[in-house]
């Protein structure tokens, strides 16, 4: 792994943090006081600064750490978090995902409105006067960054390279400061110093890496072996130390043991009855060389202190619990003449510990793959999905009619390709989670540019869908949300004054429905003015003076090029905005959108897409001589009908009728022009088939080949959009058929009995 | 003979960081993320030493800490804490709980090594 994995994996971590933060603040505007919750977000946002901080991503470090004391302030509940509090940290989450993406693609946030931002986090952090001391310099500090209080040098961030490592180790210990140093250091353990896991003789190892040491051991207060306690510290160091280093390098070795013992480091011999004392127990204890790197070496010989230590009192108590080494380790150190006896069970343990095998660590419950090697494996099965529909084929056209095992394995084959192929499917489908969370920010800005107040409620976020359709989903969703907020809801005076909550509520649900996913995108504004979409289309000679419109037809004018330009028109549909690039970018991805509203009450426009971009179940069937896939979602029933079942309506309509109802029929080959005739209906065969827009049509073709899976080739990345067609797709004998789009089908029957204006060119 | 550390955190980031330090410095590595599942891998790694985060899910730091020293066989384990710039606080309250020593995060990892070599023997 080398650092750019690591930093990928840091960006890839930060998306889920950033996640978590907001629907994590979200829960907590909503009146959750689950104090997990707030500890949830502080760790999101504190976890986003520690990988910042390694990677040198100061602009991040630097607003998290502001955004990080805010929230625990929250968390330290020194205040309840306020509504405008929550309003600033959802808005600081934004800011921080800004960075996060800032930091990753090289670009820059508008320092404006972090340091807005900034400011607005530490009015709260420094609201209230009851703030422990120890933070209170980071919480009032001016500067953007406060990582750095005087008392905590090392407390700056410091960014993390692997190339660093040994160059830091060898300026270590190529960087000395010349000329020597005499130190007297005192240093007294407590008992605590051993109960956590602290080591005199490790502490002491550590400081004759510095220099040369005479260490004295002192043993004034070890009692007789019968008061003797195991866990008591008795015995305290007295050290001269000589050195190049500093006091500072010396009490950084004791760093770890200062609040557990008393240490005192005097600089040279300045203390002349200290200087005496030290020559006084050279002599009486013969002071060795503070050699502990023998330790390591040998454990079994290491002679520390050996000689300095009561005869008498340890071995009995190392021999009481030979077997207990953790509980050992502290009093190695605290009675050192023992260092030897558990030093050897020590190596005997650790030798035997080096015989068991590694512990596997737990097995991690996901992989991470290239998405472009799920692509090509996609790619693959649907290279399979076509071969064994040729194979079939083969077999078919062959009129042997193949054996009894030939048809058994080609069913098998055929069950196995279609549990591979949604196996595959699977490992693409995702949530749509992250993309309805990162629409909780397009409702927060759109909000705040409109003036309006807005409650995004979201449902099944859970709904899956391919990645590439969720990929695509943001963009028309972003604009659809936009458009909701900006010409949907009414400003909160008007609402009110209708007698509405002034607070605007915008739902976002996700749901499947017959092999699709369906997103809706509801308000509860003030709906469509239908007289004036009317009106102006009118105005525009888009649509007849006198032409009789169903409601839907009404709506659909919106999705017009012609629609979005006119800038006045606008301003009063109130439905304009582009949204004839957000039909075209949801028909991209083989989804359709449609338009429901009541006035005053608001409107609802529902996107419904495909569970992914790769396969479709389709009928295939013949239409003057092409070969067609007739998308089986859309199916209702195929009849053949009699003479009797057709009506003529007006001069070039026909309705079939089917059951008790009669439904248009809509001659395929004609809509796309691959005949000027209408053809005898008796002739063919016909489709009930249902458009998203819940319109019912009879499309008449000519004969059914068969059903059968088929690979989606998109006609747009290979060719160009063709209006009434949603795709094409490789057939088992190796041609081209297209697949049938159709709801344009339904669309375009409509323009037929509307005019000419409405006819294909308002789906392309 | 390696030293076997254990290594918790919920970071993802900061795991990684810390499996490829000190495995450089060659030591086995075997990693938890969180409390709880450190307490549960401490008895089956049987680590030398262990490096934990104080700010995770479940079971933080402190907790963790806690636990490990009630563990008759670990109680004396080093036990190093990964701080932040922004809980000085919390340095001294892992110290209550029982650490051994502490590292800055981030960490530079010659300091991370050196505060290894600093508890074990």
């Amino acid at each position: 792994m080398d650092m750019n994995e690591i930093r990928e994996i840091f960006f890839q971590e930060c998306e889920e943090q950033l996640a978590e933060l907001e629907s994590g603040l979200l829960r907590l505007r909503d009146g959750d006081t689950d104090p997990e919750t707030v500890n949830a977000v502080f760790r999101a946002v504190h976890s986003i600064k520690g990988g910042a901080g390694a990677f040198g991503l100061d602009d991040l470090v630097a607003f998290a750490h502001i955004f990080e004391t805010a929230l625990d302030c929250v968390r330290s509940s020194k205040f309840a978090a306020s509504a405008d509090l929550l309003n600033v940290l959802l808005k600081s989450a934004d800011a921080l995902a800004d960075l996060t993406s800032a930091a990753r693609d090289g670009g820059s946030v508008d320092p404006s409105r972090t340091s807005e931002l900034e400011e607005a986090l530490k009015a709260f952090a420094s609201g209230q006067p009851r703030l422990v001391t120890g933070s209170q310099d980071m919480v009032h500090g001016t500067a953007p960054v406060t990582p750095e209080p005087a008392d905590e040098p090392e407390f700056e961030p410091v960014p993390f390279s692997f190339d660093d490592f040994e160059e830091a180790e060898s300026n270590a210990s190529a960087a000395k400061p010349s000329g020597r140093n005499l130190f007297t250091v005192c240093f007294k353990p407590r008992s605590d110093l051993y109960a956590k896991g602290n080591e005199a003789v490790l502490l002491l190892r550590d400081l004759a890496k510095l220099g040369d040491l005479e260490v004295h051991c002192e043993t004034d207060t070890l009692p007789g072996i019968e008061q003797l306690d195991a866990e008591a510290a008795y015995f305290s160091w007295r050290i001269r130390v000589e050195t190049e280093h500093d006091e500072d390098a010396i009490r950084q070795v004791f760093e770890f043991a200062e609040w557990d013992c008393t240490l005192d480091v005097t600089p040279g011999y300045t203390d002349a009855a200290s200087a005496e004392e030290i020559a006084v127990a050279g002599k009486a204890g013969p002071s060795t060389p503070f050699d502990l790197s023998l330790l390591d070496e040998n454990p079994a010989d290491a002679p520390v202190m050996a000689r300095q230590d009561p005869a008498d009192s340890p071995p009995a108590v190392a021999d009481e619990q030979p077997e207990a080494i953790g509980q050992e380790a502290p009093k190695a150190a605290a009675e050192p003449a023992h260092l030897s006896t558990v030093a050897k069970a020590l190596a005997a343990e650790l030798a035997k510990k080096e015989m068991t095998v590694a512990a596997v660590p737990a097995a991690p419950q996901t992989i991470r793959v290239d998405l472009e090697r799920v692509d090509r494996l996609i790619n693959l099965v649907g290279e399979l999905v076509i071969n064994q529909s040729m194979l079939a084929q083969s077999v078919s056209d062959s009129h042997t009619g193949g054996t009894s095992a030939l048809n058994v394995g080609l069913d098998e084959l055929q069950q196995l390709t279609r549990e591979i192929q949604d196996s595959v499917m699977a490992i693409r489908a995702q949530p749509v989670k992250p993309v309805f969370q990162r629409m909780g920010r397009i409702v927060r800005e759109t909000a705040d540019m409109t003036g309006k107040s807005v409650r995004l409620i979201t449902e099944g976020e859970n709904t899956e869908i391919d990645k590439t359709v969720i990929d695509k989903l943001a963009e028309p969703l972003t604009h659809l949300i936009r458009n909701a907020i900006d010409h949907g809801l009414e400003k909160p005076e008007t609402r009110q004054a209708a007698g509405k909550n002034p607070e605007g509520r915008l739902s976002l649900t996700a749901k499947h429905r017959s092999g699709r996913i369906v997103i809706e995108i509801a308000d509860d504004g003030a709906g469509i003015n239908r007289d004036r979409v009317r009106d102006k289309a009118v105005e525009k000679g888009l649509i007849a003076a006198d032409a009789k419109l169903s409601d839907e037809e009404i709506y659909n004018l919106i999705f017009h090029p012609g629609f979005s330009t006119a800038e006045h028109l606008t301003d009063i549909s109130g439905r304009g905005v582009g949204m004839d690039v957000v039909k075209r970018s949801i028909q991209s991805l083989g989804g359709r959108l449609s338009i429901n509203s009541t006035p005053g009450a608001g409107s609802v426009f529902t996107m419904s897409l495909p569970l992914t971009l790769a396969v479709l179940d389709g009928m295939v069937v013949t239409v003057a001589g092409q070969t067609l896939v007739v998308p089986l979602t859309a199916i209702i029933e195929t009849l053949q009908p009699c003479q009797k079942d057709i009506h003529a309506f007006g001069t070039s309509h026909r309705l079939v009728a089917i059951r008790d109802t009669f439904c248009p029929l809509v001659d395929v080959g004609h809509i796309l022009d691959f005949r000027s005739d209408l053809t005898d209906p008796v002739d063919g065969v016909v489709l009930l088939v249902e458009s998203e827009g819940g319109g019912q049509r009879a499309l008449m073709v000519d004969a059914i080949q068969g059903q059968r899976q088929v690979v989606i080739k998109s006609l747009e990345t290979n060719y160009r959009h063709v209006p009434g067609i949603a795709a094409a797709t490789i057939l088992g004998d190796g041609r081209v058929a297209l697949i049938l789009d159709v709801d344009a089908i339904v669309m375009a029957s409509r323009g037929h009995s509307l005019g000419a204006e409405m006819t294909l060119a308002a789906t392309g | 003979m390696k030293k076997k550390i254990l290594t918790v955190d919920d970071s993802r980031t900061i795991r990684n960081m810390l499996l490829v330090t000190l495995t450089n410095a060659g030591y086995d590595t075997v990693q938890a993320e969180d409390g709880i599942e450190g307490l549960e891998m401490l008895e089956e790694s049987d680590p030398d030493v262990i490096v934990t985060d104080i700010n995770m899910p479940r079971l933080d730091g402190l907790g963790f800490i806690a636990g490990v020293r009630k563990n008759e066989r670990y109680r004396a384990i080093p036990i190093l804490v990964l701080t932040t710039e922004s809980d000085p606080d919390k340095k001294n309250q892992a110290r209550e709980a029982g650490a051994t020593g502490w590292i800055v995060k981030p960490f530079d990892p010659a300091k991370l090594i050196a505060a290894i070599e600093r508890v074990t023997a």
